[in-house]
């Protein structure tokens, strides 16, 4: 029972991780019906921005406590401009375009960021220092739960409710919303789509970046390469959950999460994608909307 | 006097398609004018040249809101010109279908306030006070518009005439001096229709906005209209009072067709 309670936490850490990269895959989705493919790659460059931002600060003798959040917070700042700049330089101008042509400029932009991360920082795994603090409370319990994954559960927990509460309540979320449903209509009621689409691309790369600086931070390594297997995840995540809705991304991620974790326990780490993408192929198979998807009659 | 409308001689192609060609109207203040023509005659190709989803080829929309200067334009977008104060409803029913009522009428109030992200984020007290004058702006139109009672239903859950009044209340939201109806009575019965007819007298009469409407039911157009412009392959073929038109030999050529005994 032990056992499978820790595979069980251990499932709902990865799916937490998950969770928040497919965020932004399903509200770019929800959007502007664009599979983010660069996605994955902001995830990596946040990780790598905290990772430079933490050496620095350590070099300068800073606490703990204070490189995690000065780091974290030029991490989801600068990936956040790096999203900004993304959709205005590769997806904006391709707007009008078939959908295929900004799906393939996202590839691009995926392969584009991926080498230049590549040049500038070698192929090796670099070290990432742990940032995250140990709470002594926790010290009975860190053979089933260790405090950074409980900080990973429960930041997530956190953005999902923020994300929820924008989206629901706020002003920027309905106009989102009006958006998603009638983009044209939208502009017609006065709704400024291009900031709207800007400012969702600038939450799906915050809440990546906030990803790929707790997963690097427990895992102790990164490379250019974490963000396209992150990604490739993530994007399974959230359709499974059902693209482009938020509940379904969480949903989608946190099965994937179990699934790979109760693989790797009970069968074999090295069957853990083999399960993972079986899944997604069930899924796709039996309900191919995802699982919180609504199914999509084409509009005339 | 100017005309708070004044489209001058615009042209559409699409490609080889001349779908408007040398288009002049006018809507002066407090006027209600219809713009009709059979189907295919650019109508609607027309109410998207005002409001922004099209650029026309040729011409000049110029317009001149009331206290302010005239102004052209011709490919602003969309949103730009509805912050201008043109509102307009559509032939197909288009709400945000999975939104409610009353949050459809606030998405229209969206270009007439000013709290940021940044301010709707933290909560301030300025955005919090602003985001309740919208509430009660809107159900506030929503009552004139008689729609309380329906609130906060989801919109797609509307009986039919009420989600066409609903897309009139989402426009009206947005304080236009000129609202644009692309066939609001289109699929209502003869009850819906007549309260239609008073309801659009109603916001024309009281709240001071003029309306230009597309619409095929000729019993409402005769009963609503000050003037009427008549299209027909895309160019203008009559104007006048709804007298004028009636008997206008132009007119029953482009519905009924020659006489072949004439």
């Amino acid at each position: 029972m032990e056992y499978f309670i820790e595979l069980f936490l251990g499932g709902l850490t990865r799916g937490s991780i998950y969770a928040l990269i497919a965020l932004g895959y399903t509200m770019v989705y929800g959007i502007i019906e664009l599979i983010n493919f660069a996605h994955g790659e902001i995830y990596m460059i946040g990780a790598f921005t905290a990772l430079i931002v933490a050496s620095v600060l350590t070099l300068l003798g800073f606490n703990e406590l204070s490189i995690l959040v000065i780091a974290s917070l030029c991490a989801v700042i600068w990936a956040a401009s790096y999203g900004f700049t993304i959709e205005k330089l590769a997806y904006k101008p391709l707007r009008k375009a078939p959908r295929l042509s900004a799906l393939i400029s996202a590839i691009g932009m995926s392969i584009f960021l991926q080498n230049y991360v590549l040049l500038a920082q070698t192929s090796d795994f670099l070290p990432f220092p742990a940032l995250m603090p140990e709470f002594g409370f926790l010290e009975p319990y860190a053979h089933i739960m260790s405090s950074a994954e409980v900080i990973i559960v429960l930041t997530t927990a956190l953005v999902m409710a923020a994300l929820t509460f924008l989206i629901k309540f706020t002003r920027l979320g309905k106009a989102m919303r009006a958006t998603a449903q009638d983009r044209d209509m939208a502009l017609l009621s006065g709704v400024n789509v291009n900031r709207v689409i800007s400012f969702t691309f600038i939450i799906g790369s915050a809440t990546a970046a906030v990803g790929g600086v707790l997963i690097a931070s427990h895992i102790g390594m990164i490379n250019f390469y974490i963000g396209f297997i992150a990604g490739i995840k993530a994007f399974t995540a959230a359709v499974l959950g059902g693209i482009g809705s938020v509940p379904g991304a969480v949903l989608g991620g946190m099965v994937l999460g179990w699934t790979e974790s109760f693989a790797t326990g009970y069968v074999s780490s090295d069957y853990e994608d083999v399960f993972a993408f079986t899944l997604l192929v069930l899924i796709l198979i039996f309900r191919p909307e995802g699982i919180l998807g609504r199914s999509t009659t084409q509009k005339v | 006097m100017e005309p708070i409308l004044d489209v001058k001689s615009i042209t559409m192609d699409f490609g080889g398609l001349r779908a408007l060609d040398r288009l002049d109207l006018d809507v002066q203040k407090g006027e209600i004018v219809a713009l009709i023509g059979p189907n295919g005659a650019g109508k609607t190709t027309f109410f998207n040249c005002i409001t922004g989803l099209y650029s026309p080829t040729r011409g000049d929309i110029l317009i001149t809101p009331p206290g302010k200067k005239t102004e052209r334009i011709n490919g602003l977008k969309p949103n730009h010109v509805t912050e201008r104060g043109l509102a307009r409803t559509f032939q197909n029913i288009r709400l945000f279908q999975n939104m409610t009522v009353l949050e459809n009428v606030m998405i229209g109030r969206h270009c007439r306030t000013r709290t940021g992200v940044a301010g709707a984020m933290l909560r301030l007290k300025s955005a919090r006070e602003e985001e309740q004058t919208i509430v009660d702006h809107s159900r506030a139109i929503l009552e004139r518009i008689g729609l309380s009672q329906f609130v906060n239903d989801l919109s797609k859950n509307l009986p039919y005439g009420a989600q066409r009044r609903l897309e009139i209340a989402r426009a009206m939201a947005t304080d236009p001096f000129l609202l644009l109806l692309d066939e609001p009575a289109a699929g209502m019965n003869a009850q819906e229709t007549r309260e239609l007819d008073n309801l659009i007298k109603k916001i024309c009469d009281e709240d001071g906005i003029s309306i230009l409407l597309i619409e095929h039911d000729m019993k409402l157009v005769m009963s609503l209209s000050d003037r009427i412009f008549v299209m027909d392959y895309g160019r203008k073929i009559a104007q006048g009072t709804p007298e004028e038109i009636k008997n206008d030999p132009e007119v029953i050529k482009a519905y009924l067709g020659e006489d072949p005994d004439a």
